[in-house]
């Protein structure tokens, strides 16, 4: 330890009831004195006692306590410029590595640090939040209920000295916010250092100054699971959907995860396969996963509501506006779940309201419908009620505007009108309408709304909307006896009509229902109880329509096109592998007056691949 | 409290066209980003502001974009606390070697233990600690109370105040304001007008009506007895 002899703090070790507090603390005055004069032997042995590192003996220990409290009353002497390697000494300090006296010691030495000199609020602040983490030689026993109570002891006195700095110095969350989220971990970081940093912000956001500093947290939580999303290709989660419409493969995943008997067609599991092992796709798991978690303790505190505020206005601002959002919007879904009367209720609302509103560019209105028709769809704790007064409202909408249009069909300039039509009236019927039909007064209500009239407008949506969704609308509109179309539409199958792609744009919109079954597992274990399955629909209506034939036409396995259309993927193939993520069943379990094509047309797959057929 | 200060300022708020339905919404939105930072063109921190449109209409201002400028005439609250200048705040913190204050809720002061007259001796009470002044048994400072300290010097920057303690008109307020008056110092008054300077006047004034009842009550007595 290099401790002379000479040295008035040697003298604690032999005889500890000779100095008092007092006595100490105008010893470290001293030495802090000195070195200014040039004198630094007192001052380099007290920094000495600090570098200590490693296991230490219990004298050693009381030893360093003694300097830190001695430093703690001495703080306001301890000067910018002449004190700079005392100071780094003590910023460097990792309360990890001591036991919980030193704990103590150094974290009161670094609040009277602060509040003794505005100057230091910023480094106090930053080693705080540098503790959020342990050091890397601590990762192993992190998980072991050793590790685990040591995290809790560090982690309480971190977030204690931070609320006691609040208090001493107001304006101490100001910084502490900007901080915080500039030392954010990046995507690329460790999973585990991300997910702690995580933990302590939500920490921050439950804490006593949460108020001030909880909605950046929440924000900025947020905007990282967008950069990870953004992250996951594409096509690691379509890698084999080539002629398989969403209805389809969703029916196979959950065969899949029913009964695997190795005859399933190959592509139902290459789905969520090919995500395994994707350390991208991992971290957005768990980060959603413990956002979860944390929404579920702000329910239990009575918080939610606040909570949700900050998410719809994020969600509004980054993943509204992001481009195809995969995962990240299950935070909405999942917050809404927790609350359907209250956050459920404004999330739809507030997504209506962007829809009908002139004063949002076309593109954030289509996206915002897109969200709505798939939340209403697959949020089982949506009611049926609101699912008829939200469609009135849409309705209500679309009638107003085909009142005023006088023109024909034109995909490119009524696009929020298609995407209104598809995305919204049909495609949430194709989910909605049986629960809805079997209720008189809302089946009632249904045939009061002018869905007839839109549907069979000049400006045809039954032809520019996506073939798949229009499809199976009229089948699901006729068995339920709420009208019929007098024209036949044979689509043959179409993955997709050149006016939908029209209509959908560059981003492909008219193909983008977000929230499309979760494809990481642990999230999906939060969202699964919540979760209109296609399967839980479409087998409802299996049982009804018994006399229609129950065409069994398997037609060709999946699996031969599958690997048939794995060759040739490149990237700019990807715009179309997207629009695989929701294509039209090429099976018909239930017959209809569609033509039920065993394949697609070999012309019209997106593949580059040899003809295999 | 010296320190605070009210001043016109005639301002002019760019902004963006993107806003240009809601004026006032991003006029208050501009000027709310100013509160609680020292500026110095007013040379003082923001504290709260006053603003009235001078103009119905805003010029264009050339550039990239088409922003423009709305003129506004404010009144802006100042503080601006100077060397030597007498303020006031509620000690947060107690410990031998310094006193923490909170001033108007957003700046941090310290007044270290060189800066506290002698008079003051560190005492502690009850596991909480306490400045007791040796000369007046009355004259304590601890956590919760309000003082008045003179400023050293401001950290503008983080606001944060350096502060002393030594000259004699400083100290606890109520101690300080109760000297002032000279008013009687009962040990029922003390009690109850720790804090609220208001509480000893309204003391006086029973003490001078009790005082004025008796009087009355002696001249009837007197009254009475001389027919």
């Amino acid at each position: 330890m290099g401790m002379d002899i000479d040295d008035p703090n040697a003298g604690y070790q032999e005889m500890d009831e000779v100095f008092t507090d007092n006595e100490l603390v105008h010893m470290v005055r001293n030495a802090l004195k000195s070195i200014v004069l040039g004198d630094g032997k007192s001052y380099h042995e007290l920094i000495g006692v600090m570098h200590q590192k490693g296991p230490m003996s219990p004298d050693e220990v009381a030893m360093l306590v003694t300097c830190l409290k001695a430093l703690s009353g001495a703080a306001s002497s301890i000067d910018l410029t002449h004190h700079q390697f005392l100071l780094s000494t003590i910023f460097s300090m990792n309360l990890w590595n001591y036991v919980p006296e030193v704990m103590d010691a150094l974290v009161d030495l670094i609040v009277s640090l602060a509040a003794s000199n505005g100057k230091y609020v910023d480094p106090c602040l930053s080693m705080l939040i540098k503790n959020f983490s342990p050091p890397y030689s601590f990762a192993r026993i992190l998980k072991q209920p050793r590790g685990l109570s040591i995290k809790e002891q560090v982690l309480s006195r971190v977030h204690y000295a931070i609320e006691s700095i609040s208090r001493l110095v107001p304006l101490a969350p100001m910084i502490l916010l900007t901080l915080v989220v500039q030392r954010m971990p990046r995507q690329n970081d460790n999973e585990d250092v991300l997910l702690m940093y995580v933990e302590n912000m939500f920490r921050l956001e439950r804490g006593s100054i949460g108020q001030l500093v909880g909605s950046t947290m929440l924000v900025a939580v947020v905007d990282r699971m967008i950069d990870l999303d953004l992250d996951i290709a594409w096509e690691d989660i379509l890698q084999d959907d080539a002629g398989k419409g969403i209805f389809q493969m969703e029916l196979d995943e959950i065969d899949d995860e029913i009964e695997y008997d190795g005859n399933e067609p190959l592509g139902a599991h290459l789905n969520r396969k090919g995500l395994i092992g994707n350390a991208v796709a991992e971290k957005l798991d768990s980060l959603l996963s413990i956002t979860f978690e944390h929404l579920e303790s702000c329910k239990a505190q009575g918080r939610l509501n606040e909570v949700f505020e900050t998410l719809l206005n994020s969600f509004r601002s980054t993943v509204l506006t992001a481009y195809k959002s995969k995962f990240a919007q299950f935070v909405m879904f999942y917050a809404c779940a927790l609350d359907p009367e209250d956050c459920g209720v404004r999330f739809a609302r507030t997504l209506v309201d962007i829809f009908t509103c002139n004063d949002y560019p076309p593109i954030t209105r289509m996206s915002a419908v897109a969200y709505l028709a798939s939340y209403l769809a697959r949020g089982k704790f949506v009611s049926t009620n609101f699912v008829v007064a939200i469609l009135r409202r849409l309705i209500d909408w679309c009638m107003d505007y085909c009142e005023t249009q006088n023109g024909d069909i034109n995909p490119e300039l009524h696009c929020p009108f298609y995407s209104g039509c598809q995305q919204a009236i049909m495609y949430v019927l194709c989910f909605r309408m049986r629960s809805l039909v079997h209720v008189p007064w809302l089946k009632s209500q249904l045939s009061l709304m002018p869905l007839e009239s839109i549907l069979k407008h000049r400006l045809d949506p039954l032809r520019v909307c996506l073939p798949s969704v229009v499809e199976e609308f009229l089948r699901q509109a006729k068995a339920a006896h709420l009208f019929t179309v007098s024209k036949t539409f044979v689509f043959n199958s179409l993955l997709e009509s050149e006016p939908s792609r029209t209509f959908g744009g560059l981003e492909r919109l008219d193909m983008f229902f977000p929230f499309d079954p979760c494809l990481l597992k642990k999230s999906d274990r939060y969202v699964h109880p919540n979760y209109i399955f296609w399967s839980m629909v479409q087998t409802s209506f299996e049982d009804e329509e018994e006399s229609d034939g129950d065409d069994e036409g398997e037609g060709t396995p999946d699996g031969a096109m599958s690997t048939g259309d794995q060759d040739g993927f490149d990237i700019d193939e990807f715009d179309s592998a997207l629009n695989e993520m929701s294509i039209t069943p090429k099976n018909y379990k239930w017959g209809g007056d569609m033509q039920p094509l065993a394949r697609m047309p070999s012309k019209l797959r997106p593949s580059t691949s040899p003809q295999s057929l | 409290m010296e320190g605070l200060k009210v001043s016109d300022a005639n301002l002019m708020v760019c902004v963006h066209p993107s806003m240009s339905r809601r004026v006032s919404h991003a006029v208050l939105h501009q000027l709310s980003s100013l509160l609680f930072k020292f500026n110095e063109s007013f040379d003082g921190v923001v504290l709260a502001y006053d603003v009235g449109f001078v103009d119905e209409a805003a010029k264009i201002l050339p550039g990239i974009l088409p922003y423009f400028g709305v003129k506004l005439k404010a009144k802006m609250l100042l503080f601006s606390p100077k060397p030597n200048m007498l303020i006031e705040g509620k000690v947060v913190k107690l410990t031998q070697e310094s006193l923490h204050v909170i001033v108007l809720g957003f700046a941090s002061a310290i007044i270290t233990r060189e800066d506290i007259r002698e008079e003051f001796a560190y005492k502690t009470k009850n596991g909480n600690g306490v400045y007791c002044s040796e000369n007046q048994k009355h004259h304590t400072l601890k956590v919760g109370t309000m003082i008045r300290f003179m400023v050293k010097s401001m950290d503008e920057e983080i606001l944060h105040i350096y502060g002393t303690l030594l000259k004699d008109n400083t100290g606890s307020i109520s101690w300080l304001d109760n000297e002032s008056t000279g008013g009687p110092i009962t040990d029922r008054s003390k009690k109850r007008s720790s804090e609220n300077h208001g509480m000893t006047e309204q003391q006086a004034i029973k003490d001078i009506r009790h005082a004025d009842d008796q009087l009355k009550k002696a001249k009837k007595r007197r009254t009475v007895e001389q027919p």
